[in-house]
């Protein structure tokens, strides 16, 4: 597993935050994104785009699958390993 | 000849109960044999089409040119990474199956196809899309092989990912995984009599088949809706059940197909729910790559825009993809419909709540209401409202 520093994680939270508008994701990191009906197709774009040019970390959407990537502490992580 | 069109005949059953015996004993002792289960998929692939021989020629030609596509575009995409070779690919990757659905129109191609063209061309289109995302490094021949003639699935899905199947073939199960995967599988099997055979023959004998439901009424195309509905889930369902279950015997869990499609809440949660593994191939090839590539490219300011143009798109290849006729074109048109429609009105609900979620009633309601605009779709998609616009 890689290394994920905190200010990192904050980061990749804020985006997730601004992308889901919920603030819920920073209170509770194991939150189904997809189940609660947070994340969609669309807000998935939303997402690697903003990852994208603001971490510059370019995920391919179709590697961007709903069981490895369902919990904000997931995504970091998936994130993480690909920086 | 006889016939062995998957899942169709007893034959169909006796031969693969035959041939899969030996697979489940070494199963059993955690064991497989490679070589043994490739001789398997050739045998199958071989009967499977012999009984119509220009479908048998049709097939491998179309094997070998995936093939060749597949191989030509991953040595291209290792030197480069060039919009247009990807394109060209995908293009030459979709013109078998597009000819064979032309055909319905022009006789002429009537001899090219086979048994479940569309659905192997999905398996090959993927993986040109992975091997440009960069995804696929490598993709032995064998292994290809393995993957687009793998046979419990081979005559209408469940679409497979290539990158999870080659997870599952290069992996043997252990002597206690493989006992739950022949339970799970043998349990999906007899279910997939008792929904195919049992109830989907019974709802097609004696509802669909009703004298009361010729006339051309409101009353009986109103009845014939529902039935015809029931029909379509429970005989594609049962068809799904065979192959994942037959799958499974063969220590490959192809993914599912149906999940309760009936109690969907919105249209946006039954197509995570129905033909789950057609939506999600749409949903990941069509959808969200085109809204991507407009987000980026910044083709329009309006996200909401974009999306709703992707929605469009996404099922009017849907449409087109299940025969270039009128009834299946409008089916298409109707769902991206509904899907902007529920899109706005979900939207709206974020900002000024007035449909409450949480309230059983109020889910109640939403399910009735799917329930209906969902059957609606298939009535379309039956023809037996083409009399409306053929006349």
């Amino acid at each position: 597993m890689a290394e994920v520093t905190q200010d990192f994680k904050d980061k990749v939270l804020t985006i997730l935050a601004e992308v889901c508008e919920s603030d819920e994701i920073k209170k509770n990191p194991d939150l189904q994104l997809f189940d609660e009906g947070l994340l969609d197709s669309f807000a998935t774009i939303s997402l690697v785009v903003e990852f994208e040019q603001q971490l510059e970390i370019s995920v391919p959407i179709s590697d961007f699958n709903r069981e490895e990537w369902a919990t904000p502490n997931m995504i970091v992580n998936q994130l993480a390993e690909r920086k | 000849m006889i016939s062995f069109i998957p899942y169709a005949s007893f034959q169909f059953f006796t031969l693969i109960a035959f041939l899969l015996a030996p697979i489940i004993i070494l199963g059993l002792m955690g064991m497989r044999n490679t070589l043994y289960n490739d001789c398997v998929a050739i045998l199958m692939t071989f009967l499977i089409f012999a009984a119509q021989p220009e479908q048998l020629i049709s097939i491998l030609l179309f094997i070998i040119w995936q093939a060749v596509l597949i191989k030509g575009y991953l040595a291209i995409r290792t030197k480069n990474n060039n919009s247009a070779c990807f394109y060209i690919a995908i293009v030459l990757a979709i013109i078998p199956l597009f000819l064979v659905k032309l055909s319905a129109d022009v006789p002429a191609l009537n001899f090219i196809g086979f048994l479940g063209i569309s659905y192997v061309s999905f398996k090959s289109i993927q993986m040109i899309m992975d091997i440009r995302d960069g995804l696929l490094k490598e993709i032995p021949l064998i292994q290809y092989f393995r993957f687009i003639v793998f046979f419990p699935t081979i005559s209408s899905g469940p679409i497979d990912r290539y990158r999870r199947f080659r997870e599952d073939t290069s992996k043997i199960p252990t002597s206690v995984e493989y006992r739950t995967l022949l339970y799970q599988g043998l349990n999906k099997i007899f279910l997939g009599f008792l929904y195919k055979y049992i109830i989907g023959y019974l709802i097609h004998k004696y509802w669909m088949g009703s004298p009361m439901l010729l006339p051309d009424t409101l009353s009986s195309i109103w009845l014939y809706m529902y039935g015809y509905s029931m029909y379509l889930f429970f005989d594609f369902a049962g068809y799904s059940n065979f192959a994942i279950g037959v799958s499974y015997l063969m220590g490959v869990r192809t993914p599912e197909n149906f999940n309760k499609p009936f109690i969907s809440r919105n249209i946006k949660d039954f197509w995570n729910r129905w033909h789950m593994t057609l939506s999600f191939w749409f949903r990941d090839y069509i959808y969200m790559r085109f809204v991507y590539t407009a987000v980026k490219k910044k083709w329009l300011k309006n996200r909401y825009l974009i999306s709703d143009i992707g929605l469009t798109l996404n099922f009017l290849v849907m449409g087109f993809w299940h025969g270039f006729m009128l009834q299946y074109i409008i089916y298409g048109i109707y769902h991206a419909t509904a899907f902007i429609l529920f899109d706005k009105f979900e939207r709206f609900n974020k900002k000024h709540p007035f449909w409450p979620k949480d309230n059983k009633w109020m889910h109640a309601l939403s399910v009735v209401i799917t329930f209906h605009v969902i059957c609606f779709s298939f009535l379309i998609f039956s023809g037996r409202l083409d009399f409306l616009w053929q006349r």
